[in-house]
């Protein structure tokens, strides 16, 4: 069992189902990617395994623990994570008050966290006293992953944080990525740069119309022939 | 009166009946305006209720500083309304956490577009507001300071100086300026330093992210009003130490308040401070009478006839409204690039 | 329970309007049919009124918070138009005023072209205020002058004379102007943008029309407007209304002795010539009414019409098929503003008198929205509805609170001082009343009584 699991998930918009019985899994120290076509249900996937939707059917599972019924606070709390796609930084906040706020519903001393942020973005800490709407788009991402750090969360959940970025920059992100990785966490995103993204992977979901079409390493994702034709343009 | 050129007196005089006045009149504005900015920034709607619950507010004072006269708690030298201030806080706390709960609260959590129908319930909320302000202590006007009127008289400035021209210091004036800048400050240390007012402009600048971060926004929206209740209070009870209070010309406040906002720029704290001065000294300087000021710098010869007054005081709020338009036909962002379009 | 339902979601809009009327003929036997059509008469200006916010508001969304000053226009055309020019004034500064304002204007005009052409900020500044003080200097010249020819009865220019009915044009064209200045401003920025500034330009109209007594007389009001119907007077004395009058009351009168009878009469005319003159009152109202219904019907299901709605349905889709969204608002927000206007005077007419002090925000901004959102934004019908339900209740509810008040007297020992004070006070519970009315709409009934059908497509 993967330490943060979702299994056989079900769940609509209104009438509209968009998930059927869809399963994905990440390990600690793992990067996990799910890719797919528009529509497939990849960023569902995600709300549903942070509760912003609720699953009709199928559980959540962290570390072991069901936590289908907590809500996106009580997740949090227990070690999630999550950037969204945009709008993923306090844009009128200096890069220190964003890692802060990260860290606000945390009792204890929150400096030793800003101090490990800053080790692993030092880019961030000479920039600490800066607005977040002034960085460029690769680091006012570095601000979002840090943000979401600031929990010390054993799990980060990424919505496609590549999405409208150069190609530059998306390498950039992609090593920040594995940066994150490196430091014990379990990461868990969704990408629509497939190809770049499970060259990086440990696993891959390839998800079409809200069920697993293919799973298995990125590696052999990228390799085998089908996934290659359909889903990543030969 | 001098036959010669005089720059001191000038200034005198144009200190006491411009400078003075304006920079109080400004320091109401500025509170009132922060009030408007801080339900915009965190609600998301321009409260057009704010004239009104400016009147409220002040209502509470007068009514507590009433009783508290009867009885004789007073202290002397000191206007009762400033003791009464934190019991009318009170009041006004519960009023403007009520009207939240029952009125604005809903539009919240069904997600309206919030502005739209903020203004539309904050319009509701300002008939509902200014009929108890009215019910309660009528239409007319009427003052309620008492304690020392000045903190030095015209007759004391020239005794002290020996100018022709004196200054007074109103006990009004003075009040109002020193506790606008302590609440400034304060607000503004708030915002910035504690942990809180941190959150707050978090959930101002990105709501989802700052629910995400764990951030309560019922009590966000909590303190957004109590802070609303603090300035709105203040800036209420000040103007009517120092104007008298008519609901009527509260309501009008209105004008020269969303004035204020607009042309610092929607949402920007400072703005709104910058704006609230700039609209106070151009009511001020457009309509007062410059003939004895002129009469003090020309020579004899050229002494006016008329009052040369620009603007006469009856259009004092056209004043506001003019500002208002030129703001936004030339940078509608105002000063410090507000937001110019609803999301 | 079902059924009555059905019948109601079908027919809602006829039995709205039946109940309504059965309300109104219950007054006008219970209390008196001046009374009664007093309230239709007032219910159609309003409805007009609400008609002109209803397609700002409904059709648009646009934000109106200066109705008051619109319809402060139109009464200030009915004065300048329909009044008969007061000669005395005119030769005594006609000239100078007509001077000192084509000279305010050519001020104007050269600020903004020189502006456009680039010149020098400073320098266009001096320009504009040099010229402003000219204008000033001769516009307060004038004003004294004029307003100086016998103030106690004229004081002011007076009017051009013409035809009542012209000034229901003039006044919706003076709306659609300011209407014009202030959308060209604001629209395409932030809705509070239109509501703030409409509530400026509203009140500042009001500032001008209390305080420049060389135009409207100021405070002093404007006395005896010429109206479109016949005079009470007129009515009494002429032979064939008493004939009618004699006919209709002929069993009552027949009853009586002769002497009697010429009494009797007599005050049966004089009745019945005030519910004569209401009552033609009435049919043009209603004329003008269904004229402005029908033409925003035609408008409404017109190429314009289409376009108009398919950007209220959707803004964003609409933008995106490239219509030009802040010029369609424009249009709409000048047209409603012009009926607006036309209201105002209608209502000045009416009244035969011009009171710059009977304009309250309250009165006219405030009432016509609760109309609009009580009826339902966006239906028409739905907000000549709410016209005569929100006036019917403002008008009960002065003489409700004041019952209110008296039978909590009984109660209270005879000459109690919080008794004089609520009679005082009662009737600024109004605002209360209304405003709570609006919030209870909004929150449990957002498409009001008559909601717009399509409004979700």
């Amino acid at each position: 069992m993967a330490y943060l699991e979702g299994n056989n998930l079900v769940a609509s918009y209104g009438v509209v189902p968009i998930l059927h019985e869809c399963s994905v899994g990440v390990e600690k120290g793992e990067l996990a990617v799910i890719v797919g076509p528009n529509g497939a249900g990849k960023s569902t996937v995600m709300r549903v395994l942070l509760g912003m939707l609720e699953a009709t059917s199928g559980s959540v599972t962290l570390d072991g623990k069901d936590i289908s019924m907590l809500s996106t606070q009580d997740r949090i709390n227990h070690g999630l994570a999550f950037v969204p796609q945009t709008k993923n930084v306090f844009p009128s906040m200096t890069v220190e008050e964003n890692l802060e706020m990260g860290g606000f519903i945390r009792e204890d001393d929150i400096n030793k966290t800003i101090d490990e942020v800053y080790e692993l973005f030092p880019i961030l800490h000479e920039k600490r006293k800066q607005l977040a709407m002034q960085l460029s788009g690769g680091q006012r991402q570095q601000v979002a992953f840090g943000r979401a750090m600031m929990t010390k969360p054993s799990v980060m959940l990424l919505d496609e944080p590549t999405a409208g970025v150069s190609p530059i920059v998306m390498d950039e992100i992609f090593s920040n990525i594995l940066d994150v990785k490196k430091a014990g966490m379990a990461v868990l995103m969704v990408e629509q740069n497939a190809q770049q993204a499970l060259n990086i992977a440990d696993k891959g979901y390839v998800l079409v119309s809200g069920r697993n079409e293919h799973t298995g390493t990125g590696r052999d994702l990228i390799n085998d022939p089908i996934v290659r034709k359909k889903f990543l343009g030969g | 009166m001098s036959e010669s050129i005089d720059i001191i007196n000038a200034f005198a005089l144009l200190t006491n009946f411009v400078i003075l006045p304006a920079l109080s009149y400004g320091s109401q504005l500025a509170l009132g305006a922060l009030a408007v900015t801080l339900v915009y920034s965190i609600l998301r709607f321009s409260n057009f209720a704010q004239g009104d619950s400016m009147a409220f507010g002040t209502m509470l004072t007068i009514i507590i500083s009433g009783y508290m006269i009867s009885r004789g708690w007073t202290i002397t030298g000191v206007p009762t309304a400033l003791l009464a201030i934190p019991m009318a806080l009170i009041g006004m706390s519960i009023y403007l956490l009520t009207m939240d709960r029952l009125v604005y609260r809903y539009y919240r959590k069904i997600k309206a577009k919030q502005n739209i129908i903020g203004i539309t319930a904050s319009i509701g909320v300002m008939f509902v507001t200014g009929g108890i302000v009215r019910f309660v202590l009528g239409a007319s006007a009427q003052r309620f300071g008492d304690g020392e009127r000045f903190i030095f008289s015209v007759r004391e400035f020239k005794a002290f100086t020996g100018l022709e021209q004196g200054i007074a210091l109103k006990t009004s004036q003075f009040l109002t300026i020193t506790v606008a800048i302590l609440l400034v400050s304060f607000l503004f240390y708030f915002l910035q330093r504690t942990k809180t007012g941190k959150a707050m402009r978090a959930y101002s600048d990105n709501t989802e992210l700052a629910l995400l971060s764990g951030i309560d926004p019922d009590k966000v929206v909590r303190i957004t009003w109590l802070l609303v209740a603090l300035f709105t209070t203040i800036a209420g009870t000040l103007y009517g130490l120092d104007k008298g209070f008519a609901p009527q010309q509260y309501h009008l406040l209105l004008l020269p308040i969303f004035a204020s906002v607009i042309v610092g720029g929607i949402g920007s704290p400072i703005g709104a401070i910058a704006g609230a001065f700039l609209v106070a000294f151009s009511e001020i300087l457009l309509t007062y009478a410059y003939k004895k000021f002129l009469i003090y710098l020309l020579p004899l010869s050229m002494h006016p006839n008329s009052l040369v007054q620009l603007i006469g005081t009856e259009y004092k709020y056209a004043i506001s409204f003019v500002i208002l338009v030129i703001v936004l036909i030339i940078k509608p962002t105002g000063l410090f690039k507000g937001k110019v379009l609803d999301e | 329970m079902n059924n009555i339902n059905n019948v109601w979601e079908l027919y809602k809009t006829p039995i709205s309007f039946v109940i309504m009327g059965l309300v109104l003929l219950f007054v006008g036997f219970n209390q008196s049919w001046a009374l009664a059509l007093g309230i239709i008469n007032l219910s159609l200006i309003s409805a007009i009124m609400a008609l002109g916010v209803n397609i700002q508001w409904g059709y648009a969304g646009l934000f109106n918070v200066g109705i008051m000053g619109f319809a402060a226009l139109g009464g200030v055309s009915v004065v300048l138009i329909a009044q008969q020019p007061v000669t005395e004034a005119i030769d005594a500064g006609g000239m100078k005023m007509l001077f000192s304002l084509i000279f305010g204007a050519v001020t104007i005009i050269v600020g903004v072209l020189l502006n456009r052409r680039g010149v020098n900020k400073w320098l266009t500044a001096l320009i504009v205020v040099i010229g402003y003080l000219i204008t000033r200097y001769y516009f307060s010249e004038a004003a004294g002058l004029i307003e100086k020819v016998n103030p106690a009865i004229t004081g002011y220019l007076g009017g051009f004379g013409l035809p009542v009915a012209f000034s229901w044009v003039v006044g919706g064209l003076a709306a659609a102007g300011a209407a014009w200045w202030i959308g060209k401003i604001t629209l395409g920025l932030r809705a509070d943008y239109l509501a703030i500034a409409t509530l400026g330009i509203s009140e500042i109209i009001l500032y001008v029309i209390k305080n420049e007594d060389w135009l409207v007389r100021g405070l002093k009001n404007v006395y005896g407007l010429p109206r479109p119907v016949a005079y009470e007077l007129d009515m009494q004395k002429s032979e064939w209304f008493q004939n009618i009058v004699a006919w209709i009351h002929r069993i009552e009168l027949n009853l009586l002795s002769e002497t009697q009878k010429a009494v009797q009469l007599t005050d049966y005319v004089r009745d019945a010539a005030v519910v004569y003159v209401k009552l033609s009152y009435t049919g043009l109202f209603v004329l003008i009414l269904a004229a402005f219904i029908v033409l925003s019907n035609l408008a409404l299901n017109s190429p314009w019409g289409r376009k108009v709605r398919a950007i209220r349905d959707n803004e964003v889709a609409a933008s995106a098929m490239g219509k030009n969204i802040t010029r369609q608002h424009l249009q709409i927000f000048v047209l409603g503003s012009a009926i607006v206007g036309v209201a105002g005077a209608l209502l000045v007419t009416y009244d035969g008198i011009f009171i710059p002090t009977a304009y309250q925000p309250l009165r006219f901004t405030f009432l016509i929205w609760v109309m609009v959102i009580l009826g339902g934004s966006g239906n028409n019908m739905g907000s000549i509805l709410g016209a005569f339900i929100i006036w019917f209740m403002w008008i009960q509810s002065g003489p409700m609170g004041l019952w209110l008040v008296e039978m909590l007297g009984n109660y209270i020992q005879e000459g109690n001082t919080s008794l004089e004070f609520l009679e005082d006070r009662v009737h600024y519970l109004r605002l209360v009343f209304m405003g709570t009315i609006l919030l209870l709409i909004m929150r449990f009934s957002p498409g009001g009584i008559l909601p717009e059908k399509n409004k979700e497509l």
